[in-house]
């Protein structure tokens, strides 16, 4: 498992470029442009159960979802963050991928260290030091837990 | 213990009689915004539409506006689906290719409204805060999710309070306070709040105010919205909307309260690649720019277009450099060309652009090459926005671009006539 770290303020633009938005929309047509700005070989190197490590207002900027759909698809387990920008955090809930908001375990981070996360506690270990975060209200849970919000709506209609 | 303008409007339509910040309610937005990201949003939900339908045809508001005309045969087949889909569901708001950029149109067809909840599919939503509106930007997939069930889950945020004391001084405007207050409160400073102006806003005009709210989004509020007052009801009743203003009572809570001094403030700009890289334009004089834009929903309306002509009227655009201006709807452009500051601005040699999002999102028509540097009205100037990663974007007010266009450098706008 290896843990990408990138730092503060990166936005929607670094994340999948804009003048990609109307012609790329599915996971296959994201993914090689994943990052394309911000680190070009990371959609070819980055392997299934990797993770993020990020500072602050990570996905600021467009509603733009493709960067979620990219991560999620290439199988990011987590981003762990020192905060997140608020479209982002929203649209990650909607494709069940997981964010902590944790700038403790970001800030203790060493090159080499094993970070496991146990999001039953809400622990995250980062080398030797075990940190908290809140966990997510339960009815947002249910979204997640779903599989992300079309497939919590789907159940739902069928419900009715 | 008071309200806030957030707390009193989701309580309302929640259907309880009071909320409180962290709470999560279940509400049905009055409307849904979408754009040309409507073809990818149904394509998410095709055997959900053909057996359930949409949840109500009055809800969703479409404008084309991104990449307008169609560029290739990619961005028309999403057009030619996205008119399929109105035409088969009678979405009754919808907006063809030349109307505008999809906010401005929202706003000016009087389809937000003071005291509404309107989510959509974009981030920069949140300018109907102008006309008092709780607005805000969503994923494509949420907004494919109240397509079919018309309703949404939202976190009842916390508020910031910004008071506007004294007054702009000449050549300053909304786009200069609100790169100020970007810089000072850095682009995650209202991360997960609702942002409320109060103070001295009575001589911002709705343009001003749509300026500001627009730009609530790069300092990642929820929302940014100005009261209900005669400017926000004139304004309405032209367009012929009714309305149920809210705002905050005197003793609502806030998570912070900041104050400016708009006399004090100055022709500003954000250097790259962050919004909040707040600096003067006198720090910066005779820095070359190759390009100048001035259009877009922060500042593509006719009173930035005659902003603009008031300064190049019998001026010529610089050699160095070159003018592209983009309004920001067909109305808005219609009031530019029956008073003449269209003229003005072809006969200084701008290149004008059809209605809608124009070069600033990089898909399409202004894009730069490798090293180029932009001046713009826009709100964003990351790498890479306008559609290459080796350029840089400074952003500014139509003033400063307009007078910058004359000389090919960074021109303060109270150096020329204004």
């Amino acid at each position: 498992m290896k843990v990408w770290r990138y730092g503060d303020s990166i936005n929607t633009d670094m994340l999948f470029p804009g003048k990609y938005t109307y012609t790329c929309s599915t996971p296959e047509e994201v993914i090689p442009h994943l990052l394309e700005d911000l680190d070009p070989t990371f959609h070819e190197e980055v392997k299934e159960g990797d993770m993020l490590l990020v500072g602050d207002n990570f996905g600021c900027g467009s509603s733009r979802e493709q960067p979620v759909l990219g991560l999620k698809a290439v199988g990011i387990e987590a981003i762990i963050g020192r905060s997140f920008a608020r479209i982002f955090y929203r649209a990650a809930i909607n494709q069940g991928l997981i964010l902590i908001e944790c700038p403790e375990a970001v800030d203790a981070y060493e090159p080499k260290d094993e970070v496991e996360l146990d999001l039953e506690k809400g622990k995250v270990r980062v080398g030797d030091k075990e940190f908290s975060f809140p966990k997510l209200p339960p009815q947002i849970l249910k979204i997640r837990d779903a599989g992300g919000l079309l497939e919590y709506a789907r159940m739902k209609l069928n419900e009715r | 213990m008071g309200y806030t303008f957030v707390e009193k409007v989701l309580a309302r339509k929640a259907g309880k009689k009071e909320v409180m910040p962290g709470q999560i309610v279940t509400v049905r937005p009055d409307h849904l915004l979408t754009h040309d990201n409507t073809a990818a949003i149904i394509g998410k939900i095709g055997p959900e539409l053909d057996r359930y339908g949409i949840a109500d045809p009055e809800v969703p508001v479409i404008v084309l506006d991104h990449v307008i005309p169609a560029s290739n045969e990619k961005t028309a087949t999403n057009h030619m689906r996205i008119r399929e889909f109105v035409e088969r569901f009678g979405v009754k708001n919808f907006f063809d290719v030349g109307e505008g950029v999809c906010h401005q149109v929202l706003v000016e067809k009087g389809l937000a409204l003071p005291g509404q909840v309107i989510v959509g599919s974009d981030s920069h939503t949140c300018s109907y805060g102008a006309v008092n509106t709780f607005s805000t930007g969503i994923d494509r997939t949420e907004a494919a999710s109240i397509l079919l069930t018309g309703e949404t889950w939202l976190k009842v945020p916390q508020t910031v309070k910004i008071t506007l004391e004294g007054h702009l001084g000449k050549g300053v405007s909304a786009k200069d306070l609100i790169l100020t207050i970007i810089g000072s409160l850095t682009a995650s400073g209202a991360s997960y709040k609702c942002v409320e102006f109060h103070g001295n806003i009575e001589r911002l005009t709705i343009g001003s105010r749509f300026t500001i709210s627009n730009m609530g989004v790069e300092m990642d509020s929820k929302g940014a919205v100005f009261p209900f007052d005669n400017v926000t009801e004139r304004y309405l009743k032209a367009a012929g909307a009714e309305s149920e203003p809210v705002w905050a009572d005197d003793d609502a809570k806030y998570h912070s309260e900041h104050v400016f001094e708009m006399g004090e403030m100055e022709p500003s700009i954000a250097t790259p690649h962050k919004v909040d890289n707040h600096r003067t334009v006198r720090e910066l004089l005779g820095l070359p720019f190759h390009q100048c834009f001035i259009g877009t929903c922060t500042n593509g309306r006719y009173e930035d277009l005659k902003t603009a002509a008031t300064i190049l009227k019998g001026e010529r655009v610089s050699k160095r450099t070159r003018l592209l201006v983009c309004p920001a709807s067909r109305s808005e452009l219609l009031k530019a060309e029956s008073d003449g500051t269209l003229n003005i601005l072809l006969e200084a040699g701008a290149v004008v652009l059809p209605p809608g999002c124009g070069p600033c999102l990089g898909a399409h028509q202004g894009v730069m090459a490798p090293g180029e540097r932009t001046l713009s009205t826009a709100n964003r100037n990351f790498k890479g926005r306008m559609g290459c990663k080796d350029a840089e974007i400074y952003l500014a007010s139509p003033a400063t671009v307009a007078a910058t266009a004359i000389y090919g450098v960074l021109t303060d706008p109270r150096e020329v006539k204004i």
